[in-house]
């Protein structure tokens, strides 16, 4: 991985104008890093000042203090077109135009290297073709994007940040709207891109356990608090992630890296057996407020049979068994059970 | 990409071919029946057989059909930028109330001459005419600068764009009220206004008229590329290196100045601003604004060309105002094409 800087902050607050006139101060102190190649992911919770944050980053808003560099210039110094070769956005904005092909809005993404009237030369369309097949939409520089999914648009808009050509590209919660199939999708993306064409690409988001995965780094926002930023494993470890994020009701699990619901888990159940019809049933267990235990005692024990037509046996205290085929038939049975007594 | 050129041609062609026919239908059709070789001829600058076909053809038919072109070519160019700008199909170039300006101006005048004054202005000719149309951009313009100054202060284009409907409505209101206390022949004078015509413009108006078109549809065909980024919405086109400020208001003062000029001189035309982006988008089915410019400019010339032929067929002696003929004509043509292209759009 090539540790060139692309992106450094120095003290920096940001924050917005109120339609009083007066500033309202966000976050300040904050010093991050972002290098060549790498994938960074902000996280937050929501109303943590993420978009804030993005916005001054990639220009759009300007600071409060402190100093932004990109590609070792300040971000203050440099003129709109220039910035425009250096930082792509992507945003969460649906875009829906009508009679827009894919190769025309990628193309755009060319607009401040082309000409007065925006005509786009052999090496441009070119280009424009790398991107589009680069993000995965290959045989769709044709298709309407009235035509397309959500996913597919975001990936679109993604290739015309890489046509942009420039070193660093911020994604402000480009997946905020797409089903997980898709969010994963273009998470993956984004890593390939930070490796494949040694981008440094800065992604705000809320999905967690996404950003666990793939994020080369992570940073950490929350209303009030000190960013911090470090590798994934880093803040697991130093349980950032459980104070960043944990709230009554939803814990953070260290040892899986992502959220579980608190119950009240005031019955004990015996659960015996193994392999995936375990594990659900467990799971199944929790969910309606037991805790499971490998041990005996003066309560009912459930047995997992391998490859039984009747997979689930259950053992009440009275000494009776009772099967059951699937695991609904038999949290009926343990409902009907805690009634009558 | 190369079949799409082959349809842009081929848009191209028949827009221009459109035109050449309904220019000479527009020179060759009236309340007065010429032979089409005198027609011809007159164009030409020859003799034609009866020396009343001259001044005919000359002195009426043919300011009234280079209004048309210019009318046309004009508003329609104003409703592809304001509806680009926008981002919003609804747009047109009377959007942000400068037509209202105009006709504020004129119900100034005519309304307050009669009132204040008690003269008619309508019984001065060709001074009076003139009195209106100034008082028509004079009102335009107001408007337009005030739109202007509420751009440079307000940064959201949803915002700005409520301002400007609420704008007019303002000058309508004040039109309203002068309406309600003023006699009945001056409302008339203003009605008739109202209903907007190519018909009241001479060469001495054109003198201006021409001019000044001329240098808006130029400076359009500049702003082509930031159009075509602003598609994107602000954020993505500031991102790409766009001056959004500057563009805006650029994109405000070309459609003002056209919009305050065609209304000056024709009244408000209705219609053909909103209508032929979306016809225009329908036949060359592109988002491309180097493509759309240039077939928004002719489509908008067939469009007016077509609705004054119909107003000036023989039976209506001309006498048909240009937006009675945009709304009953116009409006049925747009919808089943944009149906059409709806059904188009589900089913493939």
């Amino acid at each position: 991985m090539d540790n060139t800087i692309l992106l450094q902050s120095s003290d920096l607050a940001v924050g917005y104008k109120q339609s009083n006139g007066r500033t309202q101060l966000l976050h300040q102190d904050i010093n991050v890093q972002l290098n060549q190649g790498e994938f960074a992911c902000l996280l937050g919770p929501n109303g943590a000042g993420k978009s804030t944050l993005i916005k001054t980053l990639s220009g759009f808003i300007p600071k409060i203090s402190g100093d932004v560099c990109i590609n070792g210039l300040n971000l203050h110094d440099y003129k709109r077109g220039q910035l425009a070769k250096v930082v792509s956005v992507v945003l969460t904005e649906k875009l829906q135009v009508s009679n827009m092909t894919v190769f025309d809005l990628v193309a755009l993404g060319r607009t401040p290297y082309t000409d007065f009237f925006g005509n786009l030369s052999a090496t441009d369309k070119g280009l424009v073709l790398q991107a589009i097949n680069d993000v995965g939409l290959q045989g769709f520089a044709n298709r309407q994007l009235i035509c397309m999914s959500d996913g597919e648009r975001q990936k679109a808009m993604i290739a015309k940040a890489l046509v942009q050509d420039t070193p660093l590209i911020i994604l402000d919660e480009p997946t905020a709207f797409l089903d997980l199939p898709s969010k994963i999708e273009i998470v993956q993306l984004l890593k390939k891109l930070a490796v494949n064409n040694n981008k440094g690409i800065l992604l705000s988001t809320h999905d967690l356990e996404l950003a666990l995965q793939l994020a080369d780094k992570i940073w950490l926002l929350a209303q009030g608090r000190q960013l911090e930023c470090g590798i994934p494993e880093d803040l697991v470890l130093s349980n950032s992630f459980k104070s960043f994020f944990e709230k009554e009701g939803v814990l953070f699990d260290n040892e899986s890296g992502s959220f579980r619901v608190q119950k009240d888990q005031l019955k004990t159940i015996q659960v015996i057996g193994e392999g995936v019809e375990y594990q659900w049933l467990c799971h199944a267990l929790n969910r309606i407020g037991f805790q499971t235990t490998l041990v005996e005692g003066d309560y009912p024990s459930i047995k997992t049979v391998e490859n039984a037509n009747e997979a689930f046996v259950l053992n009440g205290v009275d000494g009776h068994d009772k099967q059951f085929k699937t695991i609904e038939e038999l949290l009926c049975e343990i409902n009907i059970f805690l009634k009558s007594n | 990409m190369e079949d799409h050129r082959l349809k842009w041609v081929l848009g191209f062609s028949l827009l221009i071919g459109l035109i050449v026919v309904l220019f000479l239908l527009n020179i060759g059709f009236g309340s007065v029946a010429i032979p089409f070789d005198d027609i011809l001829k007159v164009l030409l600058g020859d003799e034609a057989s009866r020396k009343a076909y001259h001044s005919i053809i000359l002195k009426s038919r043919l300011p009234q059909t280079i209004t048309a072109v210019l009318a046309g070519a004009g508003l329609a160019v104003g409703g592809l930028q304001m509806q680009t700008l926008f981002r919003n199909p609804l747009a047109g170039p009377s959007i942000l109330g400068i037509s209202s300006g105009a006709g504020l101006g004129v119900a100034l005048i005519l309304l307050f001459a009669g009132n204040v004054l008690g003269v008619t202005v309508s019984a001065y000719g060709m001074l009076g005419h003139l009195t209106v149309v100034g008082a028509a951009f004079v009102g335009a313009f107001f408007i337009l600068m005030l739109i202007v100054f509420f751009a440079r202060a307000l940064r959201d284009n949803t915002i700005l764009l409520i301002v400007g409907i609420m704008v007019g409505y303002a000058a309508s209101a004040i039109i309203g009220v002068m309406k309600f206390y003023s006699p009945k022949e001056d409302v008339h004078a203003y009605v008739i206004w109202g209903l907007g015509s190519f018909s009241n413009v001479s060469w001495e108006h054109l003198s201006i008229l021409i001019p000044i078109v001329v240098v808006g549809l130029l400076f359009s065909l500049l702003l082509i590329k930031p159009l075509n980024v602003l598609v994107l919405g602000e954020n993505y086109a500031e991102n790409l290196g766009v001056n959004i400020k500057r563009t805006r208001l650029a994109i405000l003062f070309c459609t003002g100045l056209l919009t305050a000029a065609i209304t000056a001189f024709c009244g408000p035309i209705a219609f053909l601003g909103l209508a032929v982006p979306h016809l225009t988008k329908g036949l060359f089915r592109t988002s491309d604004q180097k493509v759309l410019m240039p077939a928004v400019i002719l489509a908008g010339t067939v469009l007016a060309l077509f609705c004054n032929f119909i107003a000036r067929m023989p039976g209506f002696e001309g006498a048909l105002p240009i937006n009675v003929v945009t709304g009953l004509i116009g409006a049925p043509i747009v919808i089943s094409v944009i149906v059409k292209r709806r059904k188009l759009n589900i089913n493939g």
